[in-house]
């Protein structure tokens, strides 16, 4: 058996091209469906168009970049308190 | 009408499963808590069993729809852990664990302050003894800061109730305004235990330590009790709005940079925790509501990736990012479950936390709190940025860690498929969830523009996660929390202070002998010169007591030291 056969169908590379493929697929699917959606807005903005997927976009972008800011100063070896 | 608090039964209970054989064992560990559901639920509504001691009146069981709910899901996290727990070799972790959820299910049915606070205290002893049975090294020192916290906590809780009573001359637990010296501690006491800060390491730092099953019970029930005891005592306490969105983004950021699969869950506890408080401080009858479907769908679903974490735990003893990777492919099942669990975390649709975290932030639209409403939005979509993807992915995706352990024993799957198929369940069909809650319910999640709202922002985050990978990778560290003071400055900063102060004390002391000595030297000196010229006129008498002064002062002072 060569190495490509071992290789679990869900991590062949056809397959994760695909799944990367449909992935953004389905992304401007819903991104569309806004369109066709008439949501009941609570507030002004959320009613707009492709509110929740940029919101969401940006809040994680926004929270791992704080994260790795925080990380600069905050990160240890995980053996930090091991001598205590 | 029964005359003991139904908690009794599990409290008491454990203190059978040492003496009895490895199956009767095993047939009390899966009846007990059933038989405590079977009494909660033929309760009716009302006080029972109550005591006077002095001059005040202890209400153990008070039961209503708030308590029955909490009550009932403390019961089936016991079964279903229980289950899971089955091979368990240390019965010490599985007495201890027993106590725990007995003395949960006792602090969830008080009515009185006097007897929550003492199911209250035993809920910490117990859940102690959960993280010190694993028997090591780490998990002493771990568990005795564990305690520490809780101990702290429970007096300050303890001095609160003290001078509510007081005040208000009642025993009786009922919603307060934090607006009393007695109430603020009250308060302050419920919040340690619900890992509000500054005091919330204690969670991430404690839970990852305990068993692959010890785990498991305790994201139940300390912060649940919390949610529920605030719930009944402070809804509506704005202070509340602030301590949890903070602990939201607390839980999100911590969790981000953390490298240990059972602590990222650990840190998503508070997360959770958070939406709750944050429910709990809006206090419409909407947000309470889903305060108390939140919890109970939490209990389901962290229970469950904790069970998945704990089988990837028992089957590898590996429990860090860095060290899976590809276990979908020999661990199937598990693999499912992790991620019916995380999706339910993440409130994806046709899951149970889509229809109770939208409750929380349908109530703050409802109250038109738009500060409040963008940050829950922003958390739910970090939510499945931390827990939702990283999680599964880390450990059953990204890189081929080379480990292909099999699926967990039978029992322990067997806890997991029931659990995700709660988890699916209560997403399906909400309104068995809906019809146990305390207020009636006219919420419908399932709406067109609802679900894709949803699933818009889910699957962004998503996105977000997988452009952002490259930043994601793990690494060997930890991040510093509010328990560096106390485990680092504090211990630093009082070695140091008294290294000065036993030289400052030695240098005093080493002055004061040597003055000592050039006083004596110098009496001497004198009384030789005195004793050749005029000594008849000294009486020696009277030298020779002060000689025997001095040295007995020079004697004093050589045994101080």
């Amino acid at each position: 058996m060569t190495k490509t056969e071992e290789k679990h169908w869900l991590v062949r590379p056809k397959t994760v091209r695909w799944l990367r493929r449909g992935g953004l697929v389905l992304l401007a699917l819903l991104v569309m469906a806004d369109f066709y959606v008439h949501a009941h807005p609570s507030f002004q903005i959320d009613g707009t168009f492709g509110f929740y997927a940029w919101f969401g976009l940006v809040t994680c972008v926004a929270m791992v970049l704080f994260a790795k800011a925080l990380g600069v100063f905050f990160k240890r070896k995980d053996t930090y308190y091991d001598n205590d | 009408m029964i005359d003991f608090p139904p908690g009794f039964i599990l409290l008491f209970g454990a203190f059978l499963l040492p003496v009895v054989g490895r199956n009767v064992r095993s047939i009390l560990i899966l009846a007990l808590p059933l038989v405590t559901l079977g009494l909660i639920w033929s309760l009716p509504n009302g006080s029972f069993v109550t005591l006077s001691m002095f001059d005040y009146q202890l209400v153990f069981v008070r039961s209503d729809p708030l308590s029955r709910l909490f009550t009932t899901i403390f019961s089936i996290m016991t079964f279903a852990g229980g289950l899971y727990a089955l091979n368990q070799k240390s019965v010490l972790e599985l007495v201890a664990v027993f106590v725990y959820a007995g003395s949960a299910i006792g602090a969830v049915l008080s009515g009185d302050l006097i007897s929550l606070f003492i199911f209250w205290e035993i809920m910490a002893l117990a859940s102690t003894v959960v993280v010190l049975s694993v028997g090591s090294n780490l998990s002493y020192q771990v568990s005795m800061r564990y305690l520490l916290v809780h101990m702290f906590g429970g007096t300050i809780l303890l001095v609160g109730v003290l001078a509510h009573i007081l005040d208000s001359g009642s025993t009786a637990f009922t919603a307060m305004e934090p607006n009393s010296f007695g109430s603020i501690l009250i308060l302050v006491g419920f919040l340690i235990n619900a890992a509000a800060p500054p005091l919330s390491a204690w969670l991430s730092d404690a839970y990852p330590e305990a068993s692959y099953s010890g785990t498991v019970f305790l994201s139940a029930f300390t912060t649940k009790t919390a949610v529920y005891v605030l719930l009944r005592g402070f809804p509506g306490a704005e202070i509340l709005i602030f301590i949890g969105i903070f602990m939201i983004f607390y839980g999100i950021i911590y969790a981000l940079l953390e490298n240990d699969i059972r602590r990222i869950l650990a840190y998503s506890i508070v997360n959770q925790v958070g939406f709750m408080v944050t429910g709990i401080g809006i206090g419409t009858e909407m947000a309470l509501n889903g305060v108390a479907a939140h919890a109970f769908t939490h209990i389901i679903y962290k229970a469950l990736l904790l069970m998945s974490a704990g089988a990837v735990l028992y089957m590898t003893g590996k429990r860090k990012c860095t060290d899976l990777g590809g276990l979908f492919q020999s661990m199937p099942l598990t693999t499912v479950c992790g991620i019916v669990g995380a999706l339910s975390i993440s409130s994806f649709p046709l899951t149970s936390g889509f229809i109770s975290k939208s409750m929380i932030s349908q109530a703050a639209a409802d109250e038109t709190l738009i500060v409040t409403w963008f940050l829950l939005m922003a958390a739910s979509a970090g939510v499945y940025l931390h827990a939702g993807i990283k999680f599964p992915w880390f450990v059953f995706f990204q890189k081929d860690s080379g480990l292909r352990p099999p699926d967990p024993p039978w029992n322990m799957k067997l806890a997991m498929i029931f659990f995700a198929g709660l988890c699916i369940g209560i997403g399906i069909w909400p309104e068995f969830l809906y019809a146990m809650l305390p207020y009636p319910v006219a919420y419908q999640p399932y709406t067109v523009p609802h679900v894709v709202n949803m699933l818009q922002l889910l699957l962004f985050s998503g996105f977000a996660f997988f452009l952002m990978l490259p930043l994601m990778q793990r690494t060997l560290t930890i991040t510093l929390d509010f328990d560096w003071f106390y485990r680092r400055a504090l211990p630093t900063v009082l070695q140091n202070m008294f290294t000065i102060i036993w030289q400052v004390d030695r240098r005093l002391r080493q002055e004061v002998k040597l003055r000592l000595t050039l006083c004596l030297t110098y009496i001497a000196a004198k009384n030789n010169r005195l004793s050749n010229l005029l000594s008849r006129n000294y009486p020696s008498g009277s030298m020779a007591m002060w000689v025997a002064v001095v040295l007995a002062t020079y004697l004093f002072f050589s045994f101080v030291q």
